[in-house]
Formats: C-alpha cells, structure tokens, sequence
C-alpha cells in the first residue's frame, strides 16, 4: 500500500517527478561519462599496447608508464644493445610525442621494424609511408578526423600527408616515419622507448631479471606487467578527480531531493493530517516519503544511465576520444544517488513526521 | 467493539491552547459520559469548544488536564504514539470536508485505512454488506474528484468505519452537502448505530440534523450547558 501511496503521489504532480528525476539523472550522467572516459582512454592505450607484439618494454629511469614526452635515450643501444642480448628476436625503438593531451600522441617508428614485431600492419585504405611527410593513422582517428589516404593532417605545426589507414589497436593512432619524428621535436639520434620481442615468451622472467640487473634505473616490464598498469587507479589525479565528481553527484542528489521533497510535503499537509488521523504513525509519514525519494534516485539512475547512453553517442560522433559505457559502474552510481536521496529525504521527512495532525487537516 | 457502559467518560477537563502568546481557554471543566452504543449529537455555536472536544476524545490533541477515558483508554497518560494507536485502533473520523486522499481511488482510500491499521487482508463479508447499504459499491474505482459530495461522505464513512473502530467521530459530516444527500448520510449513520451498535459522537450545527441522534448535548463557552 505505501508503494501506490508513493506511486499515485508521483503521478499526481507528472512535472515535478519528471524534473525531480532528470535532475537527479544529471550527476549519474556525469559520474558514468566521467568514468567511460576515463576506461575508454586507458583500454584504448592498453589495447594498441598488446597489439604491438613485445613482449618487455624497456623506459628511460624517471618516466610515467602512462605517457612518455621526449626521447632520452640514445637510438644506438638498441641495435648495439637491447638487440644482442640472449632471446632477443628483434628490438624496436619508437619516439612518443603527446599532441592532445596524454591519451592522443605521434609514435615514431621504423615501419618495416614495427611490422616484423606485429605480425604487420593491416591498411584499410593506402598504404605505408613513402616520403618524411608521410603519416598513417588508424580507423579510429581516421573516421574522427574524416580522413583518407592524400588528405593532408596538421600535427606538430608541420602539414603531414596520410598515406595510409590501418586498422586499430597497434601502437598507436597516428604513426609516422621516426627520423621526422626526431626532427621535428629536435631529438636526432634519440628515443622515447624500446620494444623487445623475444624467441619464446617462457623467456620472458629470465630476460627481464637479466636486464634488472644490468640497468638498475630503467623501468622493465612485461608487456603484461605493462597492460595490468593501465588502471584508473594508477593514473596520477583521476580517480581524486572522479571523487570530486562523485561527491557534487551525491550533493546534487541530496539537495534536489531535498527541495522536492520539502514541496512535495509543504503541498501534501493536509493529506498527511488525514494519514495522522487514520492513525499513521510518525515512521509510517517517514517511511511514505523516504520510499518517494527512493523512488526518484530510482528512476533518477535510470535516466541518468539511459542519458549516459546518450553522451556517449556524442562523444563517438564529434570527440576523437574513445569512451565506453562501463556497465559494474552502475549500481555504484545507484548506491550513490540512492545515498544522495535518502538523506535528501530526511529533513522533510522528518518535518512530515512531525505535523501536528489537527493544524496539518486544517491546512489549505 | 466494546459493549461496557460509559464508552467515552470526560470529567473536569480543560484544554488551552497558546495562541501567540495568548493561552485560549477552550475546554472549562467539561463531564460527559457517553455508553457504549449511543447515538450522541453536540451542538454548539462556532468556538463553544465542540471540535476541541472531539478532537481530545479522538487522540488528536492531549488535554490540558482532567480525566478522560476513551474506551478503556485513559488519554492524559497517552503519549503521542499511544493517541496514535487509540486513532488506529478505537476512533474513526468523519469530516466535514470529507477529506479523502485526492490522488488514491475510493477503494484504496478505504485500503490505506486498513494498511495502517495492519489489516491488508480484505474487509469481513459485513463490510461488503455495509458497502452496500451506503450505496457506493458501484464507486470504488473512482478517484474523489469523480465523486459527488454525497458519495466521498459516504466513502469517508466507510473509511471511518472499515476497522469496525469502538467509536465513530462525525464533525459536521452534512456541512458541506445538500439537504438530500445530508439526510441520506445521516440516515447511514443511524442505520450503522441501529444494526452495529456502532457509537456515534457527531457534531452539528443544524437542529434538524441532531435530532438523528439519540440525545443532544449543547455546548456554550467550553462546557455542556444541557442534555436533551
């Protein structure tokens, strides 16, 4: 009986429901968006990080796992080093240089090299590069940025000519020729990070304690250890910054609830005066309106959640950034609405609770 | 419902309220007993203390002080979960303003009587049968603003009644309908006391509508100045 009660109380007043819920809905957007993004961008990089190969990455002492600006180290040590070393099949050295923020970058890269380690590149329009101006990018970046083979693309205050469009999740979006790389960002000679793809991955443990201990501050890991890092945790700032977002969500939630329901008791004195007559206790008003509230952050969620669907379409069609729906987030996002809700309910539930029943039937 | 006699037994009470900062005298040492099974109008012109008494009788508001037995219920010791238990378990209300839930049907306005009551099962065959002497079983399935004054009264008796409470409460119940439909609620109320032994405490202005009533008492200035 309190869930019709609550039921027709919500269809009584259709608008305040409505934008009760919708504006309930619009933090769990945020939270779920927020957090798509944050999943998309890293599974988008972990995944063009298993499409190269390897099997250990070997990084300059210093470096974030997450991004590399700058080529520290000297190209010749991978063919006068890194590629001697027992089990080693090939060795490939690749230059990052962020161009929009961290998530989007240039990778140099000796193609033939790189094709060897991949098993090889596949192109879905054109081909590989010819000339120093020459750039690939994959399907992704390519459908984003409405490119195809002979375009021109302007990356690093230099004009680049796509010659090719190969299918993702290798490496990275935008690939060009590593000595222009080098060129333009001034590091002739130099790399941003090695690739090695051994004889058999059963070497992999052997091979990386080997160069532990013969380079004590570069930073070895398997291509595993490497992927296992892309995580939201390990990402310096962005899961404060998704707690942020999280705590406005909960104090969105709280005070549209609470000023919904406070109206929603203030229109509804008489009716709970008549409830008090019939002999409602006082945990039975605040039951009623706890439930209400319950029930908005309810169909809040599912606004929001169908909203997030929305966003994410949005962001696929006129955002080259890779955003996915992360579903195990959104009962998080209903604890936390309904948390928001059910304190947003307590002081006028409360009020409610406590009308004196003779003053509340003589409301008007 | 209890058959003992002095159902309702009210002697030397007061009731102030505080308005601002002024204490209203509305209830002046007023006795009164009803038995169980009568009939008993109380007429009264406007601040005679009419409502204040009905609404101590129906554990709506506690008295100032005397002795006030309602049912075997002794409401100057009753907390305000204790008046709200007597209003779920011993009273039932009838308004003028009817006062149905706007946004449940009528059936469901009788349901939630019932809920609070913790009775969710359906009503007993007798109450199918009352239902059907108040004429509005073919109403159920409307809200109240479908209905016309005469039926939300009757829907609003029943409400009253659904608990089979010890004791009915009728403020003014024909104040706001015609005169067909306040004789044919009145005549409910008397054929509910008639075949249930139903009490009935109703106030009322109008004479004609006392006489339903077994006896009258007449109120003046928070007291009962005659029992006719």
């Amino acid at each position: 009986m309190t869930g019709k009660l609550v039921l027709e109380n919500l269809k009584h007043r259709p608008m305040r429901s409505l934008l009760s819920t919708l504006l309930i809905g619009v933090p769990v957007t945020l939270i779920l968006t927020l957090v798509g993004l944050s999943h998309g961008m890293i599974n988008d990089s972990a995944r063009r990080t298993q499409g190269i190969g390897a099997h250990i990455i070997v990084r300059p002492p210093g470096s974030s796992f997450l991004s590399l600006s700058g080529a520290p180290l000297d190209q010749r040590i991978v063919d006068n080093f890194f590629a001697r070393q027992p089990h080693v099949q090939l060795a490939v050295g690749v230059v990052n240089q962020p161009v929009e923020g961290i998530f989007l970058g240039l990778t140099g890269v000796d193609l033939e090299k790189f094709s060897q380690m991949s098993g090889g590149v596949e192109y879905l329009e054109g081909g590989p590069f010819r000339a120093s101006d020459d750039v690939i990018v994959d399907d992704y970046y390519a459908s984003q940025h409405h490119l195809h083979p002979g375009d021109a693309v302007r990356l690093l205050n230099t004009t680049w000519r796509v010659s090719g469009v190969f299918r993702g999740g290798k490496l990275a979006h935008i690939i060009v020729p590593i000595d222009s790389l080098q060129q333009k960002i001034s590091s002739t000679g130099k790399i941003s990070q090695i690739y090695l793809k051994l004889d058999n991955p059963a070497n992999i443990p052997a091979v990386m304690q080997d160069l532990k201990k013969r380079l004590p501050d570069y930073q070895i890991y398997s291509m595993q250890e490497m992927t296992a890092l892309y995580n939201v945790n390990n990402v310096p700032l962005l899961s404060g910054f998704i707690g942020v977002v999280i705590g406005v969500g909960v104090v969105i939630g709280f005070l549209v609830v609470s000023l919904s329901m406070y109206m929603a008791v203030l229109q509804r004195t008489r009716e709970i005066g008549i409830l008090k007559s019939l002999g409602a206790s006082n945990g039975f008003i605040l039951r009623m309106i706890w439930v209400e509230a319950l029930a908005l952050g309810a169909g809040g969620t599912l606004l929001g959640i169908g909203m997030s669907f929305g966003a994410w379409g949005l962001i696929a069609a006129f955002v080259p950034i890779p955003v996915e729906i992360v579903t195990s987030w959104w009962p998080i996002a209903a604890g936390i609405t309904l948390a928001g809700a059910s304190f947003g309910a307590l002081y006028p539930g409360l009020r409610a609770a406590r009308h004196d029943p003779i003053e509340a039937l003589a409301y008007e | 419902m209890s058959n003992a006699q002095g159902i309702i037994e009210v002697r030397e009470l007061r009731k102030v309220y505080r308005v601002g900062s002024v204490d209203v005298l509305a209830l002046r040492g007023l006795d009164l007993t009803v038995n169980a099974g009568e009939f008993l109008s109380i007429v009264g012109p406007s601040g005679s203390g009419k409502s204040t008494l009905f609404h101590i009788i129906g554990g709506l508001t506690p008295p100032t002080s005397g002795h006030v037995r309602v049912a075997d219920h002794d409401l100057a010791s009753l907390t305000d979960a204790g008046r709200t238990r007597l209003r779920k378990q011993t009273v039932g209300f009838v308004f003028q303003k009817f006062n149905l839930l706007p946004n449940l049907t009528a059936r469901d306005n009788i349901a939630v009587a019932r809920h609070i009551a913790g009775m969710d099962q359906k009503p007993d065959p007798q109450f199918e049968e009352i239902l059907r002497l108040l004429g509005i079983a073919s109403r159920l399935d409307h809200k109240p603003n479908a209905l016309s004054g005469g039926e939300q009264q009757r829907i609003a008796i029943a409400r009253a009644i659904v608990n089979r409470p010890a004791i009915l409460l009728a403020d003014e119940p024909t104040g706001n309908l015609d005169s067909e439909n306040s004789c044919a609620v009145l005549g409910i109320l008397r054929n509910l006391n008639e075949r249930l032994g139903q009490t009935i405490l109703m106030i009322t202005h109008n004479p004609e509508a006392a006489v339903y009533g077994h006896h009258t008492v007449h109120m003046r200035d928070g007291k009962i100045i005659e029992r006719t």
